[in-house]
């Protein structure tokens, strides 16, 4: 945690309202989100028991499972929770614009991608455990599914796998998107329940923060928001019952497992809502629209490959697909954490208070210096920045800055409380540098050591050429073929 | 482990010896060297045993500094070997280097040297077509294995050669996906290549020419339990005396232990503070200045020698504690640097500012054994540890918690242990601070 988190916890505390971490929204928030809330059978890894899905506040679906062990009630509710999912997720790959690329042939896009919201993390892993025991599922053959059912353990896997991909938004987690703009006065272990988060940020009228999450604490006041159930309820209501269920396999006994599960899933869809409201107040930071597009075009780069009839997601990543995956995460982490840093100065002042970044007001500008004679002469200005920061840049190290995009500079020196740097990238390329792109003397400016760098990581072997050192070639047929036989699933 | 009664340079001989044979035998060679065991004496002789054969060889290191290292021992142990190296476009060479190797940027810029020198990022970059017969991997234990699975299809057999104790690579974003995986890519280079190939010949360098008799046994039983080595040198044989006349201050008693026993533990009253603890830093600063203005000389093997700042380093774990350090004011000439860049490195003196000192917490970053390792490792004489009380409390309150995952294989030394012994054995040199103004 950094010092200033800690220290609006510790304000948290004191005052018992949670304290603002951001001062704009990092994460994308669609006109037309879908808030999803799967619930699991407890004890059983992939049993869903029932999910409550929409996009429309006013007008949940809910789909029970009324005996989560059988496994034709399994896929046959997998089968309608693809009615529900896959009718959204098409429909946004309906309007596309296409995108021209230097030295690349252009491209169609999505101008809208998904965005399903669950309630946490573990409602997060939950999706990705249903796209598991799904996707490999056949249409024909022993244990047929309906059609519709591979095809739903695609996107939920995609959308499991591009969750962990950082800065995207196409699956929230509402806990982590609160806990990213909001510190309370509790542990990061009490933030993941998010009735007693949002409690923290927004209390009912005339109750403190603190007060509203000791209420959220109440199972019977707030149900847990799933994936897993309250043990309270599962002994008390739903084994009797799903017990009654299995003996007369009524209608009615089906209604009634539906009745109890209701009653935990209704307060959990408010919430949900509720905290989509609280970042919908936030004004979305400058930086959302670029990572939105990333992950619209990631939408329609999987759309098109599912399309061209793709085989499933392989059950592991290879070596080949593995390092490259490391890699994209890798450049997309640090964008994330740049671009955060330069579209707020609250996240800013993390960095400053670490010394990796300073605030201060230029006090001498050599605009057009140079270094180099001839050919070799490279327009190189010096910039001398007063600060009161703690400034721990070593000298040498490249910084980039949030008022001027693009542009690098190179610690010369640092020292009582004067950094003198020399910009070395984005101050034009002529003989003297681009009017407005060297800071005047006078001119408050900001400087991290945080680059929003692009240079894409060297090209790995294909997959058929892995070297001995990895393995070798991957076998040609993955053993993915038995999965309809997999105990568990 | 070591055979006593043979001396130490014929056993480090053997080993060497029976590396250089089983070259030509196998696909690959791994050798596991402790700190300061001569891991670049047996590069540089491999190159040369390599390129007596005449067929061109690429060696690998894993930063530019590495392989400007490795250049001038080259250079200067096999004279008459045509050198190139390769580099990014913004590199300047330094002095060390001029002249001494062909620099360029693409590889047929280079003509036709016998050795092609690079970093293994640029390697990634360098690849055209060229399969090269032999390769040594540098540091290997540091590279992370998705750089090898880059550059490994441009070599047909390689010596792998690096120090099992150090830092592991990491990675800014969770890994948790992969592990298990034989190919996971976060696991070290020597790591991934063993899973796939687990019949090829490991060797273990069993002698540490830099570590002095008080610190080997030590730094062998906390970070390399099962794979021991020696000190190439006997007790007494290395001797640090300042010539300066001492305070009696807390700071010259720790200095003063040190010298006469290779270590001291500098403890300041338990506290939790932040990173940049200023009380500590201070310490460290303080330690540092007294260390030279008290004018050591050292006295080994290689002769007696005045201690100048260039053979004083100062080790921390975070960038802003060095950072922090240096503002406090360390005499000029003193490296400070985290464990990550000291890694390779050799001092006669080195200030290690402890990863636990004045924690609430002890994360799986401060307890990875490999950056106490680090720390520990680097001197020739004596090492200082500056900490805040409290930290054997503070590992009994943090048990290693992580989850087990399949697959996994169990990593030798767990941290929590490590960081025990070490503990256990600096309190035997502890010198408590001076009460604050």
């Amino acid at each position: 945690m950094s010092t200033l988190a800690a220290l609006a916890r510790l304000r948290a505390v004191r005052t018992g309202t949670a304290q603002r971490l951001a001062t704009v929204r990092h994460c994308h928030l669609s006109d037309r989100p879908m808030v999803l809330i799967p619930l699991r059978m407890a004890g059983e890894a992939a049993a869903p028991l029932a999910v409550m899905a929409g996009t429309d506040p006013a007008r949940p679906r809910l789909l029970v499972v009324p005996q989560p062990r059988d496994r034709d009630l399994r896929f046959g509710f997998a089968a309608e929770l693809a009615g529900v999912l896959l009718p959204y997720i098409e429909g946004m790959q309906k309007a596309t614009e296409t995108v021209e690329r230097r030295g690349a042939e252009p491209y169609e896009r999505s101008v809208d991608a998904p965005q399903i919201i669950v309630p946490n993390a573990g409602s997060a892993a939950f999706v990705r455990m249903l796209g598991r025991s799904t996707r490999f599922r056949r249409a024909e053959g022993p244990y047929a599914v309906h059609p519709s059912v591979p095809t739903l353990g695609r996107w939920l896997t995609y959308l499991g796998q591009r969750a962990q991909h950082p800065g995207s938004s196409l699956l929230l987690a509402a806990t982590e998107a609160l806990s990213l703009h909001w510190a309370t006065g509790q542990s990061r272990l009490e933030d993941a329940n998010l009735a007693s988060l949002v409690g923290w940020i927004d209390p009912p009228a005339g109750m403190s923060g603190a007060q509203a999450a000791r209420e959220a604490e109440d199972p019977l006041v707030w149900p847990p928001a799933g994936p897993a159930t309250d043990p309270g309820f599962d002994n008390e209501v739903l084994a009797p019952a799903i017990r009654a269920y299995e003996e007369t396999r009524s209608e009615r006994a089906a209604a009634r497992v539906r009745e109890a599960v209701r009653s935990q899933l209704d307060p959990v869809w408010r919430l949900v809502w509720r905290a989509v409201g609280l970042l919908e107040a936030l004004p979305a930071a400058p930086g959302v629209a670029s990572r939105w597009e990333a992950d619209r075009g990631s939408f329609s780069a999987f759309a098109a490959q599912l399309a061209e009839g793709a085989p499933p997601q392989p059950k592991r990543d290879g070596a080949v697909g593995a390092a490259s995956r490391l890699a994209r995460m890798e450049r997309a982490r640090s964008s994330y954490d740049a671009q955060r840093a330069y579209d707020d100065a609250l996240v800013m002042a993390e960095y400053r208070l670490t010394g990796e970044a300073f605030a201060g007001t230029v006090v001498a500008a050599e605009p057009d210096r140079a270094e180099g004679e001839g050919r070799g002469r490279k327009l190189r200005p010096l910039v001398t920045v007063r600060t009161g920061d703690p400034v721990r840049v070593a000298p040498g190290t490249r910084l980039g800055t949030p008022q001027r995009r693009g542009q690098q500079a190179e610690v010369v020196s640092v020292a009582g409380g004067e950094v003198t740097l020399k910009i070395v990238k984005g101050m034009g390329r002529g003989a003297s540098a681009t009017p407005g792109a060297v800071p005047e003397v006078g001119e408050p400016v900001c400087y991290a050591a945080l680059l929003e760098e692009f240079q894409p990581p060297p090209a790995l072997p294909a997959p058929e050429d892995t070297p001995w050192t990895h393995g070798g070639p991957p076998p040609e047929n993955p053993p993915e073929a038995e999965s309809s036989e997999e105990e568990w699933s | 482990m070591s055979a006593p009664g043979v001396p130490a340079a014929e056993e480090a001989g053997a080993v060497v010896r029976a590396v250089l044979d089983d070259l030509p035998r196998h696909r690959g060679v791994v050798v596991d060297s402790p700190p300061g065991a001569g891991k670049s004496t047996l590069v540089v002789r491999a190159a040369g045993h390599l390129a007596a054969t005449g067929e061109p060889l690429m060696i690998i290191a894993q930063t530019n500094e590495q392989v400007d290292d490795l250049i001038v021992r080259l250079a200067a142990e096999q004279p008459g070997l045509a050198i190139g190296r390769l580099s990014a476009g913004d590199y300047s060479a330094p002095p060390r280097v001029a002249g001494k190797a062909a620099i360029a940027s693409k590889l047929p810029d280079l003509g036709e040297p016998a050795v092609v020198l690079a970093t293994a990022d640029k390697w990634a970059w360098a690849a055209g077509g060229r399969t090269w017969p032999w390769a040594i991997v540098d540091e290997a234990y540091q590279m992370r294995s998705d750089k090898l699975l880059r550059i490994a299809g441009m070599f047909e057999r390689a010596l792998f050669v690096g120090d099992p104790g150090q830092l592991d690579p990491f990675s800014v974003v969770d890994g948790e996906r992969w592990a298990g995986l034989s190919w996971d890519p976060l696991q070290s280079a020597v790591a991934v290549l063993l899973r796939h190939n687990p019949g090829l010949p490991v060797h273990r360098l069993p002698v540490s020419w830099r570590l002095p008799a008080s610190a080997a046994p030590v730094v062998s039983a906390a970070f390399y339990p099962f794979t021991g080595f020696r000190a190439g040198t006997g007790p007494g044989e290395r001797r640090l005396r300042f010539t300066a006349g001492g305070m009696r201050t807390a700071y010259d008693r720790a200095l003063e232990e040190a010298a006469a026993s290779g270590w001291a533990l500098y403890e300041l009253p338990e506290r939790h503070t932040v990173r940049t603890d200023a009380d500590a830093v201070r310490a460290v600063a303080v330690l540092a200045t007294r260390l030279l203005q008290l004018a050591p000389v050292a006295l080994s093997e290689r002769g007696e020698h005045a201690v100048g700042p260039e053979r004083v380093a100062i080790g921390a774990a975070h960038r802003d504690q060095v950072a922090a350090i240096l503002a406090a004011g360390v005499p000029p000439g003193v490296t400070v640097d985290t464990a990550n860049r000291l890694q390779g490195r050799e001092y006669d003196v080195t200030i290690v500012l402890h990863p636990l000192s004045g924690r609430r917490d002890a994360t799986a970053f401060h307890l990875e054994s490999g950056r106490l390792c680090v720390l520990t490792s680097r001197h020739r004489h004596a090492c200082v540890v500056v900490a805040r009380a409290g930290i054997p409390e503070l590992l009994d309150a943090h048990p290693t918690a992580g989850g087990v995952q399949l697959n996994v294989p169990v990593r030798f030394p767990d941290g929590w242990e490590a960081n025990q012994a070490v503990l256990a054995h600096l309190a035997e040199h502890r010198v408590a601070a001076a009460p604050l103004s």
